[in-house]
């Protein structure tokens, strides 16, 4: 595949294959991406970041525990507890920021923005 | 510069001390200490000694810090007794002959018990209670006899009664005066205490005056009285007082009191100013004080002194006291008696309960002077500051005393009316000014102010008033200490847990719409997921609860740092068959795992990822195996020694006791992991000891040890009882588990549970053994349930295509993680380095 030539949504998944404030992993092109629905009120919204824990180096995000700090949305990673932010990356403990990827549901199906 | 010669006589508690409070002081590098110890045994703990007949040894007792001797330079002569002295030379003569010069001498003997001058009281059944070689002699001389008897009624006879109870015979106490603790408490009290110590089966007779002891008819021994009756009996303990062993001072003519006692001035100074008493051998204003904490101030004054800085004096010492006997509290505060000229008492009396308190007050009604608690005990701490620290009375005085109903509280003394000297702890020092100290230091919890202070770590009679110094202090420096759990909720675990129970909550959606907000986090998640499972046992993956688990718990097994998992199957006792080694052993080799042998006698198997920990287990459980939930804060192992099965020291079956206790609590979510352990006999090789639950098998049952553990701050458990049968073991084990699991805050291990509970250990007691809080049966019951609604997690989760289906890396792939590599170690696999993995990359 010519990963330059395509700029596109990705389909990963069924959503109904994601339980509420679960995480998976998915593979997209040659990427580990942690996917995360997480509940807002009655509805929800999608969260995908890198898989890569920068501390431990092990791809473990997406087995993390989701939940709120001080109004974000964050994962825990499941090795030293660090928290990452679902929107942006960053670190709440340290200076340190990971990949954030666009991530939607398109008909029953969830897609992640390769670029 | 030569070092001056420091010779300590006597390695009791007081002598110990001694040396440790003058090796703590720099001067201390400039002298060469000797100290005697007429005994084979460094100093041990003489105030817990009848503990040694329920289960604690010789070395449990030693009060001797490891290597001490060596660290300190001191030169201890075990065995060997001083036999003269020497004044004008400045020498010590020893029982083997040897010559010590000394400088400074201090004279630390202690005292010996007095036997009466009764015809008959030399005979080999006759016996006294003071060293661990008497407590030998009693146990070999106990093993030959049916009943036994002590002579005196006072404090060290009615322990000495609970020793030969203890020791499984017919027990009398034969007292000269009309009541027993005739010098610590009152009428009143003597009569309840009586009542309650006789229901326990100890027959007391008071008003007796032993005349001889003869031959018995079917007993070994008869004791004649003056009153013409008499007593058939196999053994007699004398103990009926102390005298202090002040023979060597005498020799060397250093002036004496009249009844015996070396005198000494406020340094604890002798006649001869370069020889020091402390201790029961000291007479200090012609008094004797029998109680070891004025023997530690002594010490500390001559250490002191003998430094050179003489910057403290000892000025008497309050002889109140509060102990437990036979499980009855009794205390004793100031003028008991009601001596003091114009004292009036205020006595209140409850036959029902088996309560006496009395309080005497000063002739003008405002201060306190005594007081006697027979019964119940609690008003100790407050009442002996408000003596000690002369605080005035609030306005109706009985109401200290009467029991409090409904809304109507304690009158509180107000911790802030004591001044900052007030000692509140006295068998350790420590003043109320020390423990503001170290609350503005920085604590704010009960276990960390005692671990900081020692406050309240040895009789524990302190422990309430240590706890409203705490509370206090803390008011008054404006920290409010928030026990919420985190942002989500204003709660703690034990608030939670309650709540839990009472609204019948069984989700977290459900607990934080109720009771909290946001939608939670990695603390208060994996919080309520346990109090879940210990409150319903509902399965830990069903999809409301999957999302709340820690990762180990969601894939039930323990991820380590390379994001792969460790698998462990439950081998209950450690006892596994050889096909049961070989079956793990052939499930290693396929899935190329490292396998190591665990602490708590099971087999670990590294490096799974997560596809293929279905697939494992699936092969586990057809071999019989089931999970090991080493993966939970829950219920760990129950290790055990092979027990009286095979080993020919064994007294009980240990393996047996073990397995069934394993099978009882397997798969219980508690705050933090609990861990177990069954010996077969005293010599403890399943190291119970260092287990939150410890059991030792005894002739006559268990003994059951709490709250110890391993890791980075290693506690030895706590006796907690002794000869227990098995349904009685498990009951207590039911009851403390679930009331550990109830009240513990979030990974708070049971000894840092215990160290916060205000009574500590005799609080426990209470509420499992005595069921004071009423709750024993609800315990039970709720135990009951988490054993009754047990399954194996991964035997329904193999056979659950639903759940099954999350066991992958990808969502989208049936790829493993191409990060996790291993590379060859002795023969087996370890996560790869990150310099390796480069190689790796590159080769490929």
């Amino acid at each position: 595949m010519n990963a330059k030539a395509e700029l596109s949504w990705v389909p990963v998944c069924e959503l109904d294959d994601l339980l509420t404030n679960v995480g998976v992993c998915a593979k997209v092109a040659d990427k580990q991406v942690a996917i995360f629905k997480v509940a807002e009120g009655d509805s929800f919204n999608l969260y995908a970041i890198d898989n890569h824990d920068p501390f431990s180096k092990a791809n473990v995000l997406s087995r993390g525990i989701v939940g709120d700090l001080k109004g974000h949305n964050v994962v825990a990673s499941p090795i030293y507890k660090q928290h990452f932010c679902l929107d942006t990356g960053k670190c709440l403990e340290d200076d340190i920021q990971i990949p954030v990827y666009k991530v939607r549901e398109n008909a029953g199906k969830v897609e992640v923005f390769l670029d | 510069m030569s070092k001056q010669k420091l010779v300590v006589i006597g390695n009791g508690m007081v002598g110990q001390k001694f040396l440790e409070q003058f090796a703590s002081k720099e001067q201390a590098a400039n002298f060469q200490i000797t100290t005697f110890c007429e005994e084979p045994r460094a100093a041990y703990d003489r105030v817990h000694l009848s503990e040694y007949f329920s289960g604690k040894t010789a070395e449990d007792l030693s009060l001797v810090p490891e290597g001490f001797f060596d660290a300190s330079s001191i030169d201890i002569r075990l065995g060997d007794k001083a036999v003269a002295i020497d004044r004008k030379n400045k020498e010590v003569k020893s029982a083997t002959g040897d010559i010590i010069s000394y400088d400074k001498l201090v004279l630390a003997t202690g005292s010996y018990p007095f036997v009466p001058p009764i015809p008959g009281k030399d005979r080999p059944e006759c016996l006294v209670y003071r060293t661990i070689e008497d407590l030998e002699a009693i146990k070999a001389t106990a093993a030959k006899s049916r009943v036994g008897v002590v002579v005196g009624g006072g404090l060290l006879g009615l322990e000495a009664a609970k020793a030969l109870k203890d020791l499984g015979l017919e027990t009398h106490v034969v007292e000269f005066a009309p009541r027993l603790m005739a010098v610590q408490i009152d009428e009143g009290g003597g009569k309840m205490l009586r009542t309650k110590i006789e229901e326990l089966g100890v027959q007391v007779h008071t008003g007796k005056n032993t005349q001889e002891i003869v031959d018995g008819e079917e007993t070994t021994l008869r004791m004649h009285f003056a009153d013409g009756s008499h007593l058939d009996t196999d053994l007699i303990l004398f103990s009926a007082g102390i005298r202090p062993q002040d023979e060597l001072a005498r020799q060397a003519e250093l002036e004496m009191g009249e009844r015996g006692g070396i005198a000494v001035n406020n340094f604890c100074q002798t006649s001869d100013e370069d020889i020091f008493a402390i201790g029961e051998c000291a007479l200090w204003n012609n008094r004797i004080f029998g109680l070891v904490a004025p023997g530690y101030q002594m010490s500390q004054v001559a250490a002191d002194a003998i430094s050179g800085e003489f910057s403290s004096e000892f000025k008497g010492a309050d002889m109140s006291t509060k102990l437990k006997l036979m499980g009855v509290d009794v205390a004793s505060i100031g003028d008991a008696h009601g001596m003091t000229k114009g004292a009036q008492s205020y006595i209140y009396t409850d036959e029902h309960n088996q309560v006496y308190k009395k309080i005497v007050v000063s002739e003008d009604g405002k201060y306190l002077l005594g007081a006697v608690l027979v019964g119940e005990a609690e008003e100790y701490g407050t009442l002996l500051q408000m003596m000690l620290n002369n605080i005035e009375l609030p306005e109706f005085p009985d109401a200290l005393i009467l029991p409090q109903r409904g809304d109507s509280a304690a009158p509180a003394m107000g911790v802030d009316k004591l001044p900052d000297s007030a000692q509140i702890c006295s068998c350790n020092n420590v003043s109320k000014g020390d423990l503001c100290c170290a609350v503005q230091g920085g604590i704010t919890e009960l276990g960390e102010l005692k671990s900081a202070t020692k406050a309240a770590t040895s009789c524990g009679g302190c422990a309430a008033l240590v706890g409203q110094v705490l509370n206090a202090e803390l008011e008054k420096l404006g920290i409010e200490v928030k026990k919420d759990l985190c942002e989500h909720f204003p709660y703690s675990r034990q608030e939670l847990y309650h709540l839990v129970r009472v609204d019948g909550i069984r989700s977290f959606e459900e607990l934080i719409a109720k009771h909290g907000k946001g939608k939670g986090c990695d603390i208060c998640k994996p919080t309520t997921a346990s109090i879940l499972a210990s409150c319903w046992n509902d399965h830990i993956i069903e999809p409301k609860l999957a999302g709340l688990q820690d990762t180990n718990d969601y894939f039930m097994a323990n991820m380590q740092k390379d994001g792969t998992y460790s698998v462990v199957p439950r081998v209950p006792g450690g006892e596994i068959t050889p096909d049961g080694l070989i079956a793990i052993g052939q499930i290693g080799k396929k899935y190329n795992l490292y396998t190591k042998i665990t602490g708590g006698q099971r087999i670990d198997l590294f490096g799974a990822k997560v596809n293929e920990l279905p697939l494992i287990w699936k092969e586990l459980i057809d071999a019989g195996f089931e999970s090991g939930h080493a993966y939970g804060k829950s219920m760990r192992t129950v290790k055990s020694c092979v027990g009286s099965t095979w080993c020919r020291y064994g007294v009980q079956d240990s393996v047996g006791m073990a397995i069934l206790v394993e099978q009882r609590y397997r798969g219980i979510r508690s705050p933090h992991k609990v861990k177990l352990a069954v010996s077969g006999c005293t010599r403890e090789c399943a190291e119970a000891q260092s287990k939150d639950i410890g059991v030792i098998a005894t002739e006559k049952g268990w003994n059951l040890y709490l709250c110890g553990n391993g890791g980075m701050k290693p506690r030895h458990a706590d006796l907690f009882a002794s000869d227990l049968d098995d349904v009685t073991l498990i009951k207590y084990i039911d009851r403390f588990f679930m009331f550990y699991i109830k009240t513990a805050d979030r990974l708070q291990r049971t000894s840092v549970w215990m160290d916060n509970l205000e009574g500590g250990l005799d609080y426990l007691r209470d509420v499992i053994i005595n069921d004071s809080l009423g709750i024993g049966e609800e315990l039970e019951a709720q135990m009951n349930h988490l054993v009754n609604t047990y399954q194996c997690e991964w035997k329904a989760t193999v056979e659950d295509p639903e759940k099954m289906k999350r066991f992958r890396h990808f969502i989208n792939s049936d790829e493993s993680d191409s990060n996790v590599v291993f590379v060859n170690e002795r023969g087996q696999i370890r996560p790869a380095r990150d310099e390796e993995k480069r190689i790796d990359a590159v080769t490929v």
